[in-house]
């Protein structure tokens, strides 16, 4: 016999017949769970049209090797039997697989336990859908709720930050996000000036493209760029923290100190976007205008100092103070929704995953609804 | 007047959505007691746990912290009885980003106004006292399950609380360790009078140091014991309890 043949081994095979009131399975053939092996409901079907049959006895004389495969299949013969009421008469297995059976029977299987996969009628999925909505939902404002009473109480001097943990979320988002931030505003800055020079130089107006890029970056661009940027390096970064930290029960070891889980981590992540996010705002404003300057003064025959002056002439301050407004709530926003997916996070790593995945989203939605909300508030009073 | 209990728990029903896991639970915690919970694995220990220490909110019955109902009580209130209590959970759940000293101080910081050279002391000490003198600079993810389970007990025991709660302080530790552990829990029960629930599966321990206890039951989804393990040991004639504090010997016997 070769080797493969040796490994196939014998093809696995049950029959039943019934001797007056006693029920007899006979397995041959090895049965390991790498075979094709019979599944217990042909089995089962004999058993449950086997009207008088009132014990079950096994055959083995022709059964080979064997491992859980053959256990599994004992299973379902098992609760079949069970259910009619039919003794089993184990004698007749190998010795080893007796054993295995009383110890996989010995613990009754828990009473609604087991996963129901049946799916609900149309009513009630629509019910429970809009009870898990308005659960998440209330969770939601609570949240928020919670954190700016957080907030408050910083302000009015019940509440204390410790310095070195803000030290340290300071630093993370704040020195360390500055050579991502500066690369997409330059690159911003440089996109700008390139498609409005293409239209501006048709009518000769090359030097508004100075305009175009002050105005674009510290209004619009830059406080964008720079949140969308954050909420996706610092946002999803909270939201997986704080989710590993429900994971671990390391936030239900602090709600047992009595420490507010908010107060402790959720304040100073947004005290620490609050003052980063106006300098990012800022620093990115910077870095735009020097990528026009940059395509203004080298492609489009405009001096520096014709550039410089332009710049100075038409940006207002009420622009800078516009971006650096929104830069404050998008740091909110992105602060609140990392923290708050992070709080809210299951207890598996998967759950953690998508905390991280669903703040960064949470984030960028808020932060487009709010600019469109600033733009129609300037709009109106005409800053 | 005497003393209200540190803790009594009336009628609790404990239950996730519509599955009910453990029903009617009603015991008292005296003062000076160190208070056993057992049962099967999965029988909803670490749940009533968290149910005492203000975690999860139980389906129905109270739990009466010196005669007031912890869950009756607004959040403020709740925080203010839980100051009194240290827990030591299954899995350590020490906070992981910061070292074993600094995972002490934090509740010193909290609560006290001792300086920190003065936490740093006192964080050495509950450290030594649990075995791992020297691992003040360790963090949590450097050091053994076993030590974990340890520094766990040191965090829980940092602000020396009237109420420890303690669960499987001794899974995944050798005997030894398990030992002293059992050592250690008597002796912060007659030096600093705390009173002390654990959570336990370990014979040995449960008659060495327990004076009270509850046996929960995952089959009858109740209590279905109380009291001293070792007068339970010689009286009970509950088969599943009998079974239990004997390793399944009776039943050995009996078959
Ligand atoms: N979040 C949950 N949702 C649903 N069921 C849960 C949840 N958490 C625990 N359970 C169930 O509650 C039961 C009790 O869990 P618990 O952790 O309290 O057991 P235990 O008695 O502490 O066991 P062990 O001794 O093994 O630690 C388990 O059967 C488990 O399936
Ligand atoms: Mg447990």
């Amino acid at each position: 016999m070769n080797v493969a043949a040796e490994r196939a081994g014998n093809a696995a095979t049950v029959a039943c017949d019934q001797d007056q009131d006693a029920l007899r399975v006979r397995l041959g053939g090895d049965w390991t769970l790498r075979q094709n092996l019979p599944g217990a409901e042909a089995v089962s079907a004999t058993i449950a049209a086997a009207t008088a049959a009132r014990r079950l006895t096994f055959d083995t004389s022709a059964l080979g090797r064997w491992d859980s495969g053959l256990l599994t299949f004992l299973l379902g013969v098992h609760e079949a039997a069970q259910q009619k009421q039919i003794s089993i008469d184990a004698t007749g297995l190998p010795e080893g697989v007796q054993r295995l059976l009383r110890l996989a029977t010995a613990v009754p299987e828990r009473g609604g336990g087991r996963r129901q996969t049946q799916r609900a009628p149309f009513l009630a999925r629509v019910g429970s859908g809009w009870l898990a909505l308005s659960a998440a939902t209330s969770e939601t404002v609570t949240f928020l709720g919670e954190a700016t009473l957080s907030l408050l109480r910083l302000l009015t001097g019940r509440a204390q930050l410790r310095g070195g943990d803000l030290l340290l979320l300071v630093q993370q988002a704040g020195a360390q996000a500055l050579p991502i931030v500066a690369l997409i505003s330059i690159l911003v800055g440089l996109i700008l000036a390139f498609v409005g020079s293409v239209q501006l130089q048709m009518f000769g107006a090359e030097i508004y493209v100075a305009n175009l890029v002050a105005i674009g970056m510290t209004r619009e661009m830059g406080a964008m760029m720079a949140a969308i940027i954050m909420a996706g390096r610092t946002g999803a970064s909270y939201a997986a923290q704080l989710g590993t930290m429900q994971v671990n029960e390391e936030i239900d070891a602090l709600k047992t100190l009595g420490v507010d889980p908010i107060d402790f981590l959720v304040l100073p992540r947004m005290v620490a976007l609050i003052l980063m996010m106006p300098l990012l705002c800022v620093y990115a404003n910077l870095l735009g205008i020097s990528g026009g300057f940059l395509v203004g003064v080298g492609m489009l025959d405009i001096t520096p100092q014709q550039y410089w002056n332009q710049t100075i002439a038409w940006v207002r301050i009420n622009d800078f103070l516009l971006g650096i407004t929104k830069s404050i709530i998008f740091g909110i926003i992105i602060a609140v929704s990392g923290c708050l997916r992070g709080i809210q996070c299951g207890r598996s790593a998967a759950a953690v995953g998508e905390a991280a995945t669903s703040a960064v989203v949470t984030a960028i939605v808020w932060i487009v609804v709010a600019d469109g909300l600033f733009a129609v508030l300037t709009n109106i009073l005409g800053i | 007047m005497v003393d209200p209990a540190p803790i009594v728990v009336e009628n609790l029903t404990m239950a996730f959505g519509s599955f009910v896991l453990q029903r009617d639970l009603t015991f008292t915690v005296a003062r000076g007691d160190i208070f056993i919970i057992m049962g099967g694995s999965g029988c909803g220990k670490s749940t009533l746990l968290r149910h005492l220490i203000g975690l999860k909110s139980p389906a129905a019955g109270k739990v009466y912290y010196s005669g007031e109902s912890l869950w009756d009580s607004p959040i403020e209130q709740q925080r203010q009885i839980l100051q009194g209590t240290g827990v030591l959970f299954q899995r350590g759940a020490l906070w992981s980003s910061m070292t074993l000293s600094e995972n002490i101080a934090l509740p010193l910081r909290e609560y006290t106004d001792l300086s920190a050279a003065e936490i740093r002391d006192i964080a050495a000490l509950k450290l030594a006292l649990v075995g791992l003198a020297g691992f003040e600079d360790y963090y949590p993810s450097e050091i053994s399950g076993g030590m974990q389970k340890r520094a766990g007990l040191a965090r829980a025991m940092a602000l020396d609380p009237e109420i420890l709660f303690f669960d499987e302080p001794s899974a995944g530790l050798d005997p030894i360790s398990s030992r002293l552990l059992d050592d250690l829990i008597l002796e912060l029960r007659d030096s600093l009078g705390a009173t002390i629930v654990v959570v336990t599966h370990e014979l040995a321990s449960i008659f060495a140091i327990g004076n009270n206890s509850v046996f929960l039951d995952a089959e009858s989804k109740t209590m279905i014991a109380s009291g001293n393990p070792k007068l339970l040991l010689a009286e009970t004639k509950n088969p599943t309890v009998k079974q239990f504090l004997t390793r399944g010997a009776s039943a050995a016997l009996a078959t």
